[in-house]
């Protein structure tokens, strides 16, 4: 990666020039009526959640198409979909940044903004799905007058305290690595508006020696404290269904598989947004075809892990010989929900063989498309696992099925607006590409450059 | 008498520039110097002879703290209200092993983040430095080497010919 690293940017742009691009994309908005038209669309999606969401809390969650034994549907699947999503915006910030693969400085901001509300999206889910939402506070321990503490060896308990400490950390991670950018976009604003915003937001940052020195020690380690904390929360989430007995779930390769298929779902949503993003603002001196390319290997290589999930989960269920496992096997590649689980293969892995040419890698629309094929696919995957294990468990006379209703698909595209209405906020007040980062890479290159 | 400035600003055009203008300061004998630059510049604080920042042992500290928060509170909740589920047993530290993990790297995270600003004195929203009117370059692409007032070898003239003599390209006096 490092020899790499040398012309990821072109090296000819000035640092001044860059900071002022970048700062000046809040400062002086780009795409306003691009903007407006996507956030109408983004704001009528929230609507359909608040609608959805008020639909759910008068009436219960029957209006759902859960029910015994498909007792978790989209509630969890859309949860564990999102999440996944979530994850590969602190991987590409905090593993790249540790592993000194600067490539990433033209994609962390945005990428861990999208973690922060992808996990938003995902942390409701549950919630919705309590059916009595308004006792969630149970699920903390407070000295309740009736003398009952949550239950700390329940996967179900773990799972609230993973989400929260993981928007906490993602949100104070995200706002450390801002702080530097936002003094920039102080510095450069010109309306009293934004100035106090600024202003207040930069908290005075100045540049100094030993502030850099300090940020730069508290930002790294909290790097290498996120990366492991993305793999406990997938794996804890994993959990949730490999610690019950359910058929299909009961396995121990469920925590990679999960946190690699969370990864490459992410890095698909990371490759849209990017080349959005790029269109958007005409970034493509920063946002270069270099960077499609690692994207687009690293798709490929998650993709490829995820696939191996696929095997070992098949392989698991054949060494098992276990009836109900072979029962569930066979419900999944020849059951009612076999179309799940094909659409999930043909989606995730068919179209990703194309990312083998560097043609396809560095072309933005064909990256594109493949990548918003492998959330499609990462989305149906999350049904299938869900739906075929738990529609025909271990008693013939409990056989059921599932049928999304109107009310789980407007809480899902509902999820959507969530996601965008404060992701497009976050793209017009904020700068969405790290300036100094970008700086630093600029200047190390143009090093190079002189050393040569 | 007036109060002593804040200190002596100098302009550089780039970190080489800067770094080799704090190393002459040094030599020179300023010992009050600070530097304020767009991105972290490699070898400053070892060249201003700032001290090595210490936030690993906070998050260290914080990471045991978290530990320690979680399965203290695991352990009594079991403790305060036995719930026998099928004979398992009731402190069953692998069980415990999620919840005590995420504890541990929240509580090592925010104290890194909340120490490495209170030692930054942030927030602080002014400062005598943000007076200074080249000062706004410094998160763009210039790279400022500040000796401050209350180094005993400041004396504004002198100081000031010295750091144009080291290259700066401005140079300025910043209240205080």
């Amino acid at each position: 990666m490092t020899d790499r690293s040398a012309d990821i940017l072109p090296a000819d742009q000035s640092i001044g020039k860059v900071a002022e691009q970048l700062a000046g994309i809040p400062l002086h908005f780009p795409a306003r009526r691009r903007w407006l038209a996507a956030m109408i669309f983004a704001c009528a999606l929230l609507l359909l959640l608040v609608i959805s969401t008020a639909a759910l809390f008068t009436r219960g969650v029957g209006i759902w198409g859960i029910n015994i034994p498909v007792n978790w549907a989209f509630a969890i699947h859309n949860y564990v979909w999102w999440l996944g999503i979530g994850h590969a915006g602190t991987l590409i910030s905090a593993f790249l940044l540790l592993t000194g693969s600067e490539w990433r400085n033209s994609l962390n901001r945005f990428a861990e903004t999208m973690t922060l509300f992808a996990v938003i999206c995902a942390g409701i889910y549950p919630v919705l799905h309590l059916g009595r939402p308004w006792y969630l506070y149970w699920m903390f321990p407070y000295p309740a007058t009736m003398g009952v503490w949550p239950q700390f060896r329940s996967p179900l308990e773990w799972d609230i305290w993973a989400v929260l400490t993981y928007l906490t950390v993602s949100l104070a991670f995200w706002y450390t690595g801002l702080i530097p950018d936002l003094a920039v976009a102080r510095d450069r604003a010109k309306s009293r508006g934004w100035q106090i915003f600024f202003g207040i937001t930069a908290l005075g940052w100045r540049g100094s020696a030993a502030h850099w020195s300090r940020w730069s020690q508290a930002y790294r380690l909290t790097a290498g404290l996120a990366v492991p904390l993305v793999v406990s929360v997938h794996s804890e989430v994993s959990l949730l269904f490999a610690a019950g007995q359910i058929p299909g779930w009961h396995s121990t390769i469920f925590p990679p598989y999960f946190v690699l298929g969370a990864a490459f779902s992410g890095f698909a949503v990371v490759a849209i947004i990017a080349i959005a993003l790029r269109s958007w603002f005409g970034l493509e001196n920063l946002v270069t075809d270099e960077h499609l390319d690692l994207l687009g290997k690293v798709l490929l290589a998650t993709g490829l892990m995820t696939a191996y999930g696929y095997v070992a989960e098949v392989f698991d269920a054949l060494y098992s010989g276990g009836a109900h496992e072979m029962q569930t096997l066979l419900d999944r590649i020849g059951g009612a929900y076999a179309w799940t689980y094909w659409g999930a293969i043909v989606f995730n892995f068919i179209p990703l063989q194309a990312l083998w040419w560097r043609r396809v890698r560095r072309s933005g629309w064909a990256l594109f498309l493949i990548s918003v094929s492998v959330a499609f696919g990462m989305w149906l995957e999350r049904y299938m696992i869900l739906v075929t294990s738990l529609y025909r468990d271990f008693l013939v006379s409990s056989w059921g099925g599932f049928t999304p209703t109107f009310w789980d698909w407007s809480t899902y595209f509902g999820t959507i607006g969530l996601f965008l209405v404060p992701f497009l906020i976050a793209i017009r007040v904020i700068p969405m590409i790290s300036i100094f980062e970008t700086e630093e890479l600029l200047h190390e290159e143009q090093e190079e450059k002189h050393g040569a | 008498m007036a109060p002593e400035p804040f200190g002596l600003l100098a302009e550089f055009d780039t970190p080489d520039a800067l770094l080799a203008a704090a190393r002459e300061a040094r030599d020179a004998g300023y010992r009050r110097l600070d530097a304020f630059t767009p991105f972290p510049v490699e070898g400053l604080t070892q060249i201003l002879r700032m001290p090595r920042p210490r936030i690993s042992w906070v998050g260290l500290i914080g990471g045991f703290g978290g530990a320690g928060t979680a399965l203290l509170m695991q352990f009594y909740v079991n403790y305060d209200y036995p719930l026998d589920v099928g004979g398992r047993p009731l402190y069953a530290i692998s069980a415990f092993a999620v919840v005590t993990f995420e504890l541990t790297i929240l509580f090592s995270a925010l104290s890194m983040i909340f120490v490495m600003l209170w030692q930054n004195g942030l927030p602080r929203l002014n400062h005598p430095i943000f007076a200074a009117r080249r000062f706004h370059l410094a998160s763009k692409d210039r790279f400022f080497l500040c000796v401050k007032g209350d180094d005993p070898e400041l004396e504004p003239q002198k100081t000031a010919a010295f750091l144009k003599r080291v290259g700066a390209r401005s140079v300025e006096l910043v209240p205080p």
